[in-house]
């Protein structure tokens, strides 16, 4: 309102004021108009200057975006990664339903990815302890969702093949999990350091003492997890991928006769991997052996 | 007069002098009998007797205060009253969904689901009641670290170790365009990115982030160059709400036959634009409501000495 009233100021000092109407007050104006006009000046370029400044500030934003795409593994159900991005209102009420707290919000070394939630699997994996898949639900604006709108994008081998059957409730008359597509897939990266493969089995702490990851163990406790540090192995052949996976058929240890005549063992993935990461989370080499790699789809 | 004075009076008795006569009545009687010396002393009066009290601030602090920790512990405590954060949250359930952000999603993703909607709409209804801009006052926590920080802003501009920078106050309607073209455009939701109120609120809940230096700069920026310059000429939440209150029947109302045109309201207002009728020769009316971009902070109500600002609710005063 103030600058309105200056620059009226400043139009009317240089008008002729009509005769009779030369009033001590437009002599005054016209006394201040340079500097107001100055002034005036100064404050346009500033205001141009912030406003260039603060939208240069928010547009690095998109650096990062762009450099690391696919580079985070997403909630399940999580849209795709562009899609994701825009929809993902940054409240973080996926994080505050997981009874695991696998999911973490991005800081703002993510540019427009800040407040947007992802999970570690090696730290804390989603196990699906809560059978439901809760972060989906607490979505307000679909950035998870169930079932995918036909209008956005969906890529090959994506989704499951068919509904994953949650071992946790295989006897339930509803054994299977609400979720339509994969958020990764699972791969062995490692065959060398792999126990398995080489034949060795595992006792103890599958991370060790320190690790604050938490686990499902439906025979210990079917509705609260538990620290995995609490639940230690004995296996003759480290087979805790496989065993501790929650989806029914979706990585299996794959026998065979080397020409020796002896035993070969190696985990393989199979196509009902939801990508959820509790093999990368719970096997005891380091780094893991076996790691998802987000975002990828299934192919044979 | 009681009335049980006005049935006295009905049924035959002469009517008498009151008895109780409120401060105000009291006042407008003087100033109806009142010559230039009367004013003066009057004026000088009010000064002197000013009541410093700080009853809204004190109030809206709280609020402001309580409402961000229901959030911290709705999550911490697992009391699930209020989750979420500012931007989009569920109070016992019921999707709330901060307006501004539901646009830049919207926007962006141009695809708008159910919840979505009802929360947006809900909020919407909210604050169209509540006043609008009260979001900025009474809710963000951003307004809250600015107005201390803003205390040291004027601490050294009255020690003259900082001079003050004012910006054309356009600035905040071409970010609100522009911000919303670039969601559009880049399908990409940008504001979001270095919105202090969302990098506050998530802090808040969700444990600190590297995110906060950007605040804390905004923070230095506004104490070393410019006054409240991020509420003041940026943020395009403030212009959002401010719309949606613009019809509001919560607002702070100006009354002419009270004010002595001093200007202590315009020094604390964070808009004082929205104040322009307080000046001598302003006013059309004996009533103006305060406009819309007033975010019903009550400072005003707070330092005016006289009581010529003060909260009111359209249709409500008139009921009572």
């Amino acid at each position: 309102m103030n600058d309105k009233k200056e620059t009226e100021a400043a139009v009317d000092a240089t008008a002729v004021p009509p005769l009779g109407e030369a009033k001590p007050v437009v002599i005054n104006t016209r006394a201040k108009a340079p500097v107001r006009k100055q002034a005036n000046r100064r404050k346009f370029i500033r205001s141009t200057v912030m406003i260039g400044g603060v939208l240069g500030l928010a547009m690095l934003g998109y650096l990062p975006v762009a450099r690391a795409r696919n580079s985070r593994l997403r909630p399940p159900g999580a849209l795709e990664e562009r899609d994701f991005l825009s929809s993902c209102i940054k409240c973080g009420q996926c994080v505050q339903v997981c009874p695991v707290a696998a999911i973490k919000l991005d800081d703002i070394d993510q540019g427009f990815g800040v407040g947007v939630p992802y999970i570690d699997a090696r730290e804390q994996a989603c196990d699906f302890s809560c059978d439901a898949v809760q972060c989906i639900l607490a979505c307000p604006t679909g950035s998870l969702t169930y079932t995918k709108p036909a209008s956005l994008d969906t890529r090959a081998g994506m989704p499951l093949a068919r509904a994953p059957v949650l071992k946790a409730k295989e006897k339930d008359p509803e054994p299977t999990l609400n979720l339509s597509e994969r958020i990764g897939v699972a791969r062995l990266a490692h065959p060398e350091s792999c126990l398995a493969v080489q034949g060795k089995g595992f006792s103890g702490q599958a991370r060790g003492a320190d690790f604050r990851g938490h686990l499902r163990y439906v025979a210990v406790d079917r509705w609260q997890p538990i620290p995995v540090r609490d639940h230690p192995y004995e296996r003759d052949l480290c087979d805790l991928c496989v065993t501790e996976c929650p989806i029914r058929d979706a990585i299996r240890m794959q026998e065979s006769i080397a020409a020796d005549g002896s035993k070969q063992y190696r985990p393989e993935v199979l196509e009902q991997c939801v990508g959820c990461g509790v093999c990368e989370m719970i096997c005891p080499v380091d780094p893991a052996a076996i790691v998802v790699d987000q975002r990828q789809p299934w192919s044979a | 007069m009681s009335q049980f004075e006005r049935i006295r009076v009905m049924f035959g008795a002469a009517p008498r002098k009151p008895t109780l006569v409120t401060p105000e009545a009291k006042q407008v009687h003087s100033l109806k009998r009142m010559t230039k010396a009367d004013f003066e002393a009057i004026k000088q009066h009010a000064r002197d007797h000013e009541l410093v009290t700080h009853k809204w601030r004190n109030r809206r602090w709280t609020v402001l205060i309580l409402a961000n920790l229901l959030f911290t512990f709705s999550f911490w405590l697992d009391i699930q009253i209020l989750e979420g954060a500012l931007t989009a949250s569920r109070f016992v359930g019921f999707h709330l969904i901060d307006l501004n952000s539901a646009l830049q999603v919207m926007l962006a993703h141009k695809h708008i689901i159910v919840n979505l909607f009802i929360g947006t709409a809900t909020v919407f209804v909210l604050w169209a009641l509540l006043g609008g801009r009260s979001f900025c006052s009474w809710i963000c926590p951003y307004h809250l670290l600015a107005e201390w920080f803003e205390w040291l802003h004027l601490k050294l501009v009255s020690k003259k170790l900082v001079s003050e920078h004012e910006f054309h106050r356009g600035t905040r309607t071409v970010f609100w365009v522009i911000f919303a073209l670039l969601a559009v455009v880049s399908g990409y939701t940008v504001f979001e990115t270095i919105s202090p109120t969302g990098i506050l609120s998530r802090a808040l809940i969700y444990g600190p982030s590297l995110a906060l230096g950007w605040v804390l700069l905004l923070l230095v920026f506004e104490v070393v160059y410019s006054r409240r310059a991020w509420c003041r000429y940026v943020c395009p939440i403030g212009l959002t709400y401010g719309i949606v209150g613009a019809v509001s029947p919560v607002r702070v109302e100006y009354r002419l036959d009270k004010c002595f045109h001093e200007g202590d309201c315009r020094k604390v207002c964070l808009v004082p634009h929205v104040l322009d009728v307080v000046i001598k020769g302003r006013a059309a009316d004996m009533t103006t409501p305060i406009g819309p971009d007033c975010t019903r902070c009550g400072l005003c109500v707070d330092v005016c000495p006289s009581g010529a600002l003060v909260f009111d609710v359209k249709g409500l005063s008139k009921l009572l």
